[in-house]
């Protein structure tokens, strides 16, 4: 009788923590069913990266919104191989190669002065179109080797969010726990490159450079929605350390100001 | 019958230990849900955070170029004060202290400290504190929900500051800022001016947004990025020498500045950079990509009349890797 008393108050108290657990399962899973296929990159989204978007210079100026002078490379940790590399651009050899895109490729656009527009190609491909250059990237969610092909200028970019969830533990945590989502970012690494300039004015980086990016969407501030893209390049070639900056944009509400241009080796 | 009275009042602790530890289990499972989102989201960003040097160097090191106001959202009152500005005035013993203000954790030379204050009571993060190299006032930042002080609470060095975790972000509001240089070469922020900081850890990686808002000086948020590598060996030292203040040289009634249009320095944007000198004035537009579509035409026909050398200001001197050694070969002294 007692144990059957024993039984029954356990199965109360286990069925009351089940369903405690269950409930953050089901409300703050984005919508995952249980036993169902992970949600698409789309679907959990931790933040809207879509729509327009203007790079806002309030630093490095004098490097990116016009062309810097020859010779100067303050800021960059380049090595006496990418010096020589450096003093020997010839913008007008450029042109006539065809190969004026060459400071337009990942590792600089998103230093370019420009605007963005940024939507979902598919569900697991999010599709980053640049004025400047009139470029595209595209950021895959999921890996897929036929997507790839040879090396070229926007190389090939692997993307995944980093959710932040609340936990029922100590502390928040990545990609922990199956709490509420608190936010997130875009982590983004990209490889297969072209060799091409960090600068206009021909700092170069080699075919073996790799890029990280950490895209991080703001609390609203002064009612302006802000995206900081961190991006470290490193380049076993032509950089003494990985080379850090970090590119601000604020959202447009339209696609006004929207400005294709094609590449220039000048300008 | 003893035995089953024996086995019934284990089988009833049994029971009741159970009860009372699943109840426990689930009455802390249920506080840790109610527990407020800032407390239990709280991410350990403690600890030294290196900056690594590849970002508007000049500017946080050295100084930046005299009036180069490039990219500030600056106003006409603020270019007028800005112009009038002769970094002899630092030496007025008023103003030696002037450059350690809050904005110096994002403008100012290289690194950062954070570390939490924790409750004695409570046991709870309370505070962080954030200092950076060379940084005289600090910054506190309340995370216990206290109110701001009022407006007509005195403003001083240290400033008021506040903080909230927003998903993996700690985001800090600062008021109560004394007037200070938000860049180097005379633009003040007004003391009417707030801060918004947000941290950004990624692992090993730092991402910080500064956030200037002044309804004095500028017309829309100045805002300013920067990164930071985190430092497991070699701690940025939270102490730093005083600023004191001194006689440096100014006599007693000497105001070191300039009249409208005397400032000799206001040209030196477009003396090194080549940048006309409406860029190098500063105002929100210089923010945005249209401004190029003004300097186009005339720095392109211009930039084949630049020097092919750069001599001035043209690296940070980061030094190349060291050379293999060759074998055999005898060390010079102090090789």
């Amino acid at each position: 009788m007692m144990r059957t008393s024993l039984s029954n108050c356990t199965a109360r108290v286990t069925l009351a923590l089940l369903v405690s657990l269950g409930a953050q399962t089901v409300v703050h899973a984005q919508g995952r069913r249980p036993g169902g296929p992970p949600p698409s990159a789309q679907a959990a989204a931790p933040i809207d990266l879509t729509g327009y978007w203007t790079s806002l210079t309030t630093f490095d100026w004098e490097f990116r919104m016009v062309t810097p002078r020859p010779g100067d490379y303050e800021n960059v940790p380049l090595n006496p191989a990418g010096i020589q590399v450096m003093d020997a651009w010839d913008p007008a050899r450029d042109t006539a190669a065809g190969e004026q895109c060459k400071s337009y490729g990942a590792p600089s656009l998103m230093r370019n002065p420009e605007h963005l527009h940024i939507s979902w190609q598919d569900e697991q491909t999010l599709k980053l179109e640049a004025d400047a250059g009139e470029q595209t990237r595209l950021l895959h969610f999921v890996r897929s080797d036929t997507d790839r092909g040879p090396a070229s200028l926007q190389g090939y970019s692997t993307a995944e969010w980093e959710i932040t969830r609340a936990s029922l533990g100590r502390g928040g945590g990545r990609n922990a726990g199956a709490g509420k989502v608190l936010g997130g970012d875009l982590k983004v690494m990209t490889s297969d490159l072209e060799a091409g300039y960090l600068r206009k004015n021909g700092i170069p980086y080699s075919d073996r450079t790799r890029m990280l990016e950490y895209y991080d969407m703001m609390p609203q501030i002064g009612g302006e929605q802000i995206v900081i893209v961190t991006s470290v390049i490193t380049d076993p070639v032509y950089l003494t350390k990985p080379f850090v900056r970090d590119s601000i944009f604020k959202r447009l509400s339209d696609s006004a100001g929207w400005a294709p241009t094609p590449c220039s080796a000048t300008w | 019958m003893a035995r089953n009275n024996s086995q019934f009042r284990v089988n009833s602790l049994r029971a009741v230990t159970l009860v009372r530890g699943m109840t426990v289990a689930v009455t802390l499972m249920l506080g840790a849900a109610a527990l407020p989102l800032q407390a239990q989201e709280q991410v350990d960003i403690s600890g030294s955070w290196v900056a690594p040097g590849t970002e508007n160097i000049m500017e946080r090191a050295a100084g930046p170029v005299a009036a180069n106001f490039l990219g500030m959202p600056i106003n006409a009152n603020e270019r007028a004060l800005a112009d009038s500005y002769n970094s002899g005035m630092l030496a007025e013993p008023e103003r030696i202290c002037q450059l350690y203000n809050q904005w110096e954790l994002a403008d100012g030379p290289w690194n950062l400290r954070f570390w939490p204050q924790i409750s004695p009571y409570t046991r709870e993060i309370v505070a962080w504190v954030i200092e950076g190299t060379e940084s005289q006032a600090g910054t506190t930042v309340w995370m216990d929900g206290r109110p701001e002080p009022s407006d007509l609470a005195p403003h001083d060095r240290a400033a008021f500051s506040t903080g909230r975790w927003v998903g993996n972000m700690l985001v800090v509001r600062t008021t109560h800022m004394k007037s200070a240089p938000i860049r180097r070469n005379g633009v003040f922020n007004s003391d009417e001016a707030t801060m918004t900081d947000i941290f950004a850890p990624h692992g090993d990686l730092l991402t910080a947004t500064y956030v200037m808002e002044d309804p004095v000086y500028l017309t829309e948020p100045y805002i300013y990025a920067r990164s930071y590598d985190r430092s497991a060996e070699r701690p940025v030292s939270p102490h730093w020498d005083p600023c004191i203040v001194n006689y440096e040289g100014v006599d007693e009634g000497h105001v070191a500045f300039y009249l409208p249009g005397r400032n000799p320095l206001i040209n030196q944007m477009t003396q090194i950079y080549h940048i006309p000198e409406y860029a190098s004035q500063g105002g929100a537009a210089t923010m945005y990509p249209e401004i190029r579509d003004r300097m186009k035409a005339q720095f392109v026909a211009s930039y084949h009349t630049f020097p092919r050398k750069c001599t001035l200001y043209c690296s940070t001197g980061f030094p190349p890797p060291p050379a293999p050694k060759t074998a055999g070969k005898a060390s010079a002294p102090h090789d």
